[in-house]
């Protein structure tokens, strides 16, 4: 019995050995709240290492749904957020909870769905409220964020100018993540909204199509934005407002640019910080 | 049929290839759960103890609790512990929040129940006989509680096991307070629901292979320890 103790000790400490540690340059820390969208891209992963490298901050990325990732800000449990909902980081900072909202980068939103596309979306050119029309009235599965997030918000903004209000059995409001519910439209044969870059980081797993896209309507802003450090003294606004700085400085955005063209070809994320 | 072969033999690939992101994920499941449930251990068999052997005010009601929380959700245990450790709630000032000693905390607080209901339930069955033999042998109070420690060791190790297996495959608990970072607080379980959302299924079954041998190996320990003669 004795033994199996020093045993179980021992494994347990060996794990926390194997455990991940902070970096040796690493000085403090951000809390870094973020879209589903940008997370499952794997943009950030790709270029946080920058980050750190050049100040020392280790950013732990929390990420969220848009309206979430706002909440924590709100609640002050957040030091920067990086999120795509103009008109709520907006308001957000309106209202006091932040300090400044930058344009970091873009890319569009896509109406993805099944070859079969039994609304006949591939007839209709970069026109999407003709689409969320045609999927309504064939009452073909739609698949809804669900979750207050930049995407989200983008699917309600189309059905308000439509005077649609979504529901009934084809509409499936999912309350999840880009990427769980491009894989749910994918295995449901739905169409749904998402950004271009989640959707082409996962094209190779999914049989979703591209079906309507390069709609003005369908543009996609990303904004960064410091949490106003007023709300509680554990904000880190110094780690803050050097990510803010980062990423807004010509070298980032350049990385941003880079980043998914050797994969795809493209750019996933347009750079526009001015 | 054939993404489900291939992802098991890049599973496989994955395992092999000692990739280092995969098996720090997997040290710091261990390490978190394996905390919790010697903490949780702590408190439970003492406390278990205690229960079983003694008479208190309040004692059926405490004793119903103590079985009520043996089945709290894990995600509602992750709620409860964000509203006390996030930087509003009242230990806000550790900054716990999205660490793994908040994993640890959470895990705790899921399985302490657990090992004291196993405990408790062992302790007031045969806890007085070996109480009373420790009387006779001249024992006092602390002794007596001792004893029934002693005595109780398959059981401890049921609970412990017991304790350790809820521990090391809940998601809802360490998704919540722990947020799934990478490098910090991403554990097996929310590898798997965060890669199997993102359509990564060979990643996703190659955490779930060690996470079921893990578990299996836990209860084969199980069955060993409660169907061990003494």
């Amino acid at each position: 019995m004795k033994r199996l103790l020093v045993f179980l000790v021992l494994v347990s400490l060996l794990a926390a050995c194997t455990s991940p540690t902070t970096g040796p340059n690493v000085e403090s820390e951000i809390i870094l709240t973020t879209t589903t969208s940008t997370e499952n891209s794997g943009l950030l992963t790709s270029i946080l290492g920058d980050f750190t490298e050049k100040t020392g901050i280790e950013a732990k990325v929390v990420a969220v749904g848009t309206g979430k990732a706002l909440q924590m800000g709100m609640d002050g449990e957040a030091d920067v957020l990086l999120v795509h909902a103009k008109e709520s980081e907006e308001a957000f900072v309106a209202d006091g909870h932040g300090l400044e909202r930058f344009d970091v980068m873009y890319n569009d939103f896509i109406i993805i769905g099944p070859e079969s596309d039994p609304a006949n979306l591939k007839d209709i050119e970069a026109d999407a409220l003709r689409a969320f029309e045609a999927i309504t009235e064939s009452k073909s599965k739609f698949i809804s964020r669900g979750d207050d997030s930049g995407t989200h918000k983008q699917e309600l903004s189309m059905w308000n100018r439509l005077n649609i209000v979504p529901g009934g059995d084809f509409y499936i409001s999912a309350g999840r993540g880009m990427g769980e519910v491009i894989t749910m439209a994918d295995e449901l044969e739905a169409y749904t909204i998402t950004d271009r870059a989640t959707f082409l980081s996962m094209a190779d797993k999914v049989e979703s199509k591209i079906l309507l896209e390069e709609d003005p309507l369908l543009f996609n802003q990303y904004g960064v934005i410091a949490v106003n450090p007023e709300k509680n003294v554990r904000i880190n606004s110094e780690g803050a407002n050097s990510f803010v700085e980062w990423i807004l400085s010509d070298s980032t955005q350049e990385l941003i640019r880079e980043f998914g063209v050797d994969t795809f070809g493209q750019s996933l994320f347009i750079p526009n910080a001015r | 049929m054939a993404t489900i072969f291939e992802g098991f033999i890049e599973a496989f690939y994955l395992l092999a290839s000692f990739d280092k992101e995969i098996y720090s994920i997997i040290g710091l499941s261990i390490f978190v759960s394996m905390t919790a449930t010697i903490l949780s251990s702590v408190i439970g068999i003492l406390v278990g103890t205690l229960m079983g052997l003694n008479e208190f005010p309040l004692k059926k009601t405490i004793v119903k609790i103590v079985y009520s929380l043996m089945a709290l959700p894990p995600v509602v245990v992750g709620l409860f512990v964000t509203l006390v450790i996030s930087r509003r709630g009242p230990l806000g000032n550790y900054q716990l929040m999205f660490t793994p000693l908040a994993m640890i905390i959470a895990q705790t607080v899921l399985i302490t129940p657990i090992i004291t209901g196993i405990i408790y339930n062992q302790t007031k069955e045969y806890g007085e006989d070996i109480r009373e033999i420790s009387l006779t042998l001249g024992g006092n109070k602390i002794d007596q509680t001792i004893l029934v420690m002693r005595e109780l060791k398959r059981t401890i190790a049921i609970a412990t096991t017991t304790g350790f297996g809820r521990g090391i495959s809940e998601v809802g608990a360490v998704m919540i307070v722990g947020g799934n970072i990478k490098g910090h607080t991403r554990v097996m379980t929310t590898f798997i629901a965060m890669n199997n959302s993102m359509g990564n299924y060979s990643e996703s079954i190659a955490m779930g292979i060690v996470l079921i041998v893990i578990a299996v190996c836990t209860n084969t320990a199980l069955h060993r320890i409660s169907g061990d003669v003494r």
